[in-house]
C-alpha cells in the first residue's frame, strides 16, 4: 500500500480529503462533505475554503472507518484545525503580522498584559490621583476619569484599524478562494449563511443532537455555550453603537441607568459573555486531544479568557460605579476592552469572518444532493 | 454473544432488554470493533409509504423478486420472506436505539428507495448500538478471542477464549454466534481457492477468521452455501490486504477496457448497468492469470465515477501505459485498436443501456463502448476483493442453529454473516447483509434470553 504522510497542513488536509471523497459515508453530517463532493481534486485555496467551513465539531472523526490506528488515519477536524489556523496567517493582513497566529495564546495573553498596562500607566500619569480614587455620579462621572475625547480616540483607532484589516483578510480570502459558479443569488446566499452561523447548525452533527467534544456521544452543550459567547459579544457590541448614538445623536452622557438599553444590552450580553467562554473554557479542557489537537487550544483559551475577564469586568463597573473603586475599575475594563480591539484580527475572533465567508460560499455554490453512481 | 458488530449488538440489546445478562465478546480492541459493520452505510429495508430515510415505497414482495433474481432461487424461502416482514421495522427499532439515518437523497442509484442510509456510516451506528447496549447494562470484552465452543449434542455450555495471550472459559446460558465469515483466515481461504488466495484483498476487518463457525461445523453444526461463494468486486489493486473498505472500490470498469495481464480482454464490460454487475468481477479477475487486471480508459471518461482513492496510472500513449503496467505492449495496442475498430458510433447515455456496442467482437462490450483514442489514457490495476464469505451455518425461524438430521439447538443462536448463506447463496442485493444482522440477531436475542430463562 503507498502511504504518504505529507509533511504540510495543506498536504495532508488534501490527502484526507482525497480519502473522504472516494467515501463520502459523512455526506449528511455537516457542510463540508457536499461541498467537498462538488470536486475531483482539491487545490490549495479549495482546501482553505473547506478548512474554515468546517466547525470543528468533530462528527466525522468519529464515525470514521479509517480514524486511527486505521493506517489510512484519517482525522479530518485536526487536519482541517491545522490547516485552518496556517490560512489565519496566511490571510492576515499586513502579512507580516500574520506570525502572531503561531504562539497567539501567548501573543494574546501579551498584548492585554500590555494594553491594561497602558491605560493604568496613563490612567495614573494623566489623571490626578484624587479624582481617580474619588467618587463619582451622575452623567459623565467616567469621562471624569478618562477624558471622552482621549476614549473615542484610542477605541476608535484600534477598532478602525482591526475592522480594515479584518476585511482587507477576508475581501483576499475570498477572491482566492472564490472562484465559483453562483448557483443562487447572493442575497439568498446571504440569508442561508446568516441563519447557518445562528443556528450553528454545522455544530449538530447532522441529526442536531450536537456532538460531544469528548468522545463520539452525542451534547449540544458546545454549540449552546458558542452560542451564549457569540450572542453576548454582539449584544455588548450593539449596547456600545447604542450608547454612541446616545452620545452623538441625543446627547445622552454615559453612565446610563440600570434600566436603559445599553446597560441592559450589555448585562444580558455580559451574562452570555460570563456563560459562553467559562462553559467552552470547561469543555475544552475535557475534550478529546486527538480530534482536537492540543497545539492550537492556546489560540482558544486567551481569546475565551480575554472575553471572560472583558465582562467580569465590565459587571463590576456596573456594581461599582458609584464608589470610589469606580476609577480604577474603569479602567482595567478600558484596558482590557482595548486588548481585545487590538488582537481582533491577530486572534481566534478571526474565525468569525472567515467562517461566515466559507457559509457564504456554501450556500451560493449550494451543493446538489445527490450521490454518484457507486456501488457497496 | 460472540461477534461485536451490527448482528451481535442487535442481539444483545434484545436480550439485555429481556432482563438477561449479556456479556459480549468481541475479537478486536475499542477502536477497531465491529467487523465489517465497521464499513457498511445502508440497509434495505421494506416500507408502505415513504419515510424520512426512505423514498416512495417499497413492498415486500418487491424485496422478495429482487432477492430471488439475484440468489437465482438459492435461497430458502420461510427465512427469506421472514426476514423482509422484519426488514420494515428496523429503521424506527435502530432509531430508538440511537442510530441516525440520512434524510432521503435522490441518487442515480434509485438505492434511495430501498436502502435507509446510516448517517456517518456503519460506525456511527456501531457507536449508537454500544452506547445502548452498555447503558442497558450488557458487558463487552474487547481482545477476547473466542476459540471453542463446548457444545455436545447441539447443547451449548461454556466458551473459551483468549484474552491478552490468557485462556478464559464462560459458562453461559446461551450463545449467539455473531462473529461473520472466514474470509480473514488466510489458510482456510487457500484450502479453497488454493494459491490464488493470496492475491484476494480482504475489503472488510482482518478479525473474521472463522475459528467458531469451524468449530460449529465440527460439532455437528449443519452447513448452506458453497464454500467457493463470496460476495467479491473490483478493487484497486493497490489497497492494503485488510480494512480498505469502501475507498478502494473503483466503478470504471464501464467506462472502458479490462484486460488481463497479457493485455487481453476477457469478460463483456458493459454487459449491464454497473450496480448490476459490480459484483461479479470479483470472481472474473479471481480466474485471471495471477489474479490481476487493467482497467484502460482514455480522458473523455476519466470523471464520469466516483474520485478513486489511489490516482491512476497515466500515459501519453498506449504503448508507455503497457510498458508501466509490465504488460506485453504489442498484445495491449492490438486489443486496444481492434477494439476500437469494432465500435459502432451510437448515442452514447451513460444512465442507460444504451446503444453504443461493438460489432464481432470476442467478447464484446455491449453498452457504452466508446474507442479508447483520446490521450492521455489512464490505468487502474484491479484484484478481487472479497466483502465476505457465504459459508454459513443453518438456521431456523428463531435463528436457531440446526444441528445433524436438522434439530434445532435448545440454546446455540446465530446471526448476521456467519448464517447469511441461508438467504444469499448465491449474488447479492445491496444492503442486505445488515437486514439479515439486524433481523436475525434481534430474533436471536429475543429467543437466547428466553433460553436462558429456567
Ligand atoms: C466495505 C464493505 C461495505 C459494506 N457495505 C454494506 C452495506 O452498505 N450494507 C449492507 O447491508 N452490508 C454491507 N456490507 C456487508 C456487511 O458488512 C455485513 O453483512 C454485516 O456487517 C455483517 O454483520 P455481522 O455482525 O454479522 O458481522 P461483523 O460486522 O463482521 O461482526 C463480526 C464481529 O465478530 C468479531 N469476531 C470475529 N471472530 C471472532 C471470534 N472468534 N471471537 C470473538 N469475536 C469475533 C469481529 O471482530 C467483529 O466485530 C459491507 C461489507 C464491506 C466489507
Ligand atoms: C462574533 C462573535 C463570536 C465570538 C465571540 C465567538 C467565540 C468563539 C470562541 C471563544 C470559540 C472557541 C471555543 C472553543 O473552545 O472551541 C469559538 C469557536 C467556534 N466558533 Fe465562534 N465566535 C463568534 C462568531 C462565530 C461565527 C459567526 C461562527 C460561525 C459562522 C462561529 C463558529 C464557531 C465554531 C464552529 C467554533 C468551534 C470551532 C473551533 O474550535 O474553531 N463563531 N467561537
Ligand atoms: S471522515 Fe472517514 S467516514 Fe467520513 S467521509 Fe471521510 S473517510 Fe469517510
Ligand atoms: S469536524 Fe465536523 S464540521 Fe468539521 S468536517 Fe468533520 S463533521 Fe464536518
Amino acid at each position: 500500500m503507498e502511504s504518504l504522510q505529507p509533511e504540510s497542513a495543506v498536504g495532508e488536509a488534501q490527502r484526507v480529503m482525497n480519502i473522504c471523497n472516494a467515501c463520502r459515508y459523512c455526506e449528511g453530517v455537516c457542510a463540508v462533505f457536499p461541498a467537498m463532493s462538488l470536486h475531483r481534486a482539491f487545490s490549495d485555496h479549495q482546501m482553505h475554503y473547506l478548512a474554515n467551513l468546517c466547525h470543528n465539531c468533530t462528527a466525522c472523526y468519529h464515525s470514521c472507518q479509517y480514524a486511527p490506528p486505521h493506517p489510512f488515519a484519517v482525522n479530518v477536524p485536526a487536519a482541517l484545525t491545522e490547516l485552518r489556523t496556517e490560512t489565519y496567517e496566511a490571510y492576515a493582513w499586513p502579512g507580516f503580522l500574520g506570525r502572531l497566529f503561531r504562539r497567539n495564546g501567548l501573543f494574546v495573553s501579551l498584548a492585554t498584559a500590555l494594553a491594561l498596562s497602558m491605560v493604568l500607566a496613563l490612567a495614573s500619569v494623566l489623571v490626578d490621583p484624587g479624582v481617580m480614587f474619588a467618587e463619582h455620579s451622575g452623567p459623565g462621572s467616567f469621562y471624569a476619569v478618562i477624558s471622552h475625547g482621549v476614549m473615542v480616540a484610542v477605541a476608535g483607532s484600534t477598532f478602525g484599524f482591526s475592522l480594515l484589516a479584518l476585511s482587507m483578510g477576508v475581501r483576499r480570502f475570498w477572491r482566492e478562494t472564490g472562484a465559483f459558479a453562483l448557483a443562487r443569488p447572493m442575497f439568498s446566499a446571504f440569508r442561508g449563511a446568516l441563519k447557518d452561523m445562528a443556528t450553528l447548525q454545522y455544530l449538530g452533527g447532522g441529526h442536531k443532537e450536537g456532538c460531544s467534544p469528548r468522545d463520539e456521544g452525542r451534547s449540544n452543550q458546545r454549540r449552546y455555550f458558542h452560542q451564549a459567547a457569540m450572542w453576548g459579544f454582539l449584544l455588548c457590541f450593539a449596547s456600545t453603537c447604542v450608547a454612541a448614538f446616545y452620545d452623538y445623536a441625543l446627547g445622552r452622557v454615559a453612565p446610563y441607568p440600570f434600566f436603559s438599553l445599553p446597560v441592559l444590552l450589555g448585562s444580558i450580553g455580559g451574562i452570555g459573555l460570563l456563560a459562553g467562554p467559562a462553559g467552552l473554557f470547561w469543555l475544552k479542557l475535557r475534550s478529546d486531544k486527538i480530534a482536537m489537537p492540543l497545539r492550537h487550544y492556546g489560540m482558544d483559551y486567551a481569546f475565551l479568557a480575554l472575553l471572560f475577564v472583558i465582562s467580569l469586568t465590565g459587571f463590576l463597573l456596573l456594581m461599582l460605579r458609584e464608589t470610589a473603586a469606580m476609577g480604577l475599575t474603569l479602567a482595567v475594563h478600558l484596558g482590557f476592552v482595548l486588548a481585545l480591539f487590538l488582537t481582533l484580527p491577530y486572534s481566534k475572533f478571526v474565525h468569525a469572518v472567515y467562517r461566515f465567508a466559507a457559509l457564504l460560499r456554501f450556500n451560493a455554490e449550494k451543493p446538489e444532493k445527490s450521490r454518484p453512481a457507486t456501488v457497496a | 454473544m460472540i461477534g461485536g458488530g451490527n448482528a451481535g449488538l442487535c442481539a444483545a440489546i434484545e436480550a439485555r432488554e429481556r432482563g438477561a445478562a449479556v456479556v459480549i465478546l468481541e475479537h478486536a480492541d475499542r477502536s477497531m470493533r465491529g467487523g465489517n459493520t465497521r464499513h457498511t452505510r445502508n440497509l434495505r429495508a421494506m416500507h408502505a409509504d415513504p419515510a424520512h430515510t426512505l423514498e416512495g415505497s417499497y413492498t415486500g414482495e418487491e424485496y422478495w423478486q429482487d432477492l430471488l433474481s439475484v440468489t437465482e432461487g438459492h435461497t430458502d424461502e420461510a427465512l427469506a420472506r421472514l426476514m423482509i416482514r422484519h426488514s420494515g421495522e428496523l429503521p424506527g427499532w435502530l432509531y430508538e436505539k440511537g442510530v441516525r439515518f440520512q434524510p432521503a437523497l435522490t441518487g442515480t442509484l434509485n438505492l434511495a428507495r430501498t436502502n435507509a442510509f446510516f448517517l456517518g456510516g456503519g460506525k456511527a451506528l456501531l457507536n449508537a448500538q454500544y452506547r445502548t447496549a452498555e447503558a442497558l447494562g450488557v458487558r463487552v470484552c474487547y481482545d477476547s478471542e473466542v476459540k471453542r465452543l463446548n457444545i455436545s449434542r447441539g447443547r451449548f455450555s461454556s466458551a473459551v477464549f483468549l484474552n491478552q495471550g490468557n485462556k478464559y472459559e464462560i459458562t453461559a446460558r446461551s450463545v449467539v454466534v455473531a462473529c461473520g465469515g472466514f474470509q480473514a483466515n488466510e489458510s482456510w481461504m487457500r484450502e479453497v481457492w488454493g494459491e490464488a488466495a493470496d492475491n484476494f484483498i480482504v475489503r472488510g476487518t482482518s478479525y473474521n477468521r472463522g475459528a467458531v463457525l469451524k468449530d460449529l461445523i465440527g460439532k455437528g453444526a449443519e452447513t448452506t452455501g458453497d464454500p467457493t461463494q463470496c460476495h467479491a468486486i473490483a478493487v484497486d489493486a493497490r489497497a492494503p490486504k485488510y480494512d480498505g473498505g469502501i475507498v478502494t472500490r473503483l466503478d470504471c470498469v464501464v467506462f472502458g477496457i479490462v484486460v488481463n495481464r497479457f493485455g487481453q480482454r476477457f469478460y463483456d464490460e458493459g454487459e449491464d448497468s454497473w450496480p448490476k454487475r459490480y459484483a461479479i468481477w470479483g470472481r472474473l479477475i479471481a480466474r485471471q492469470p495471477d489474479q490481476i487486471a487493467y482497467a484502460i480508459m482514455d480522458s473523455k471518461v476519466l470523471d464520469r465515477f466516483m474520485p478513486s482513492l489511489f490516482p491512476p496510472m497515466t500515459a501519453d500513449t498506449i504503448e508507455q501505459l503497457a510498458s508501466d503496467l509490465g504488460i506485453e505492449s504489442g498484445a495491449l495496442t492490438r486489443t486496444v485498436d481492434q477494439f476500437n475498430a469494432s465500435v459502432s458510433t451510437g448515442s452514447y447515455n451513460p444512465e442507460i443501456l444504451d446503444d453504443c456496442s461493438t460489432q464481432d467482437l470476442e467478447p464484446p462490450k455491449s453498452h457504452w463502448a466508446l474507442p479508447v483514442d483520446t490521450p492521455p489514457f489512464y490505468a487502474y490495476p484491479l484484484r478481487p476483493g472479497i466483502t465476505f464469505t457465504y459459508l454459513g451455518v443453518k438456521v431456523d425461524e428463531q435463528a436457531r442453529v440446526l444441528f445433524q438430521g436438522g434439530k434445532s439447538s435448545p440454546n446455540v443462536f446465530a446471526a448476521g454473516e456467519i448464517m447469511a448463506g441461508n438467504i444469499l447463496g448465491k449474488g447479492y442485493c445491496a444492503g442486505t447483509g445488515m437486514t439479515i444482522g439486524a433481523v436475525f440477531g434481534r430474533l436471536a436475542g429475543q429467543h437466547a434470553a428466553s433460553a436462558g430463562e429456567r
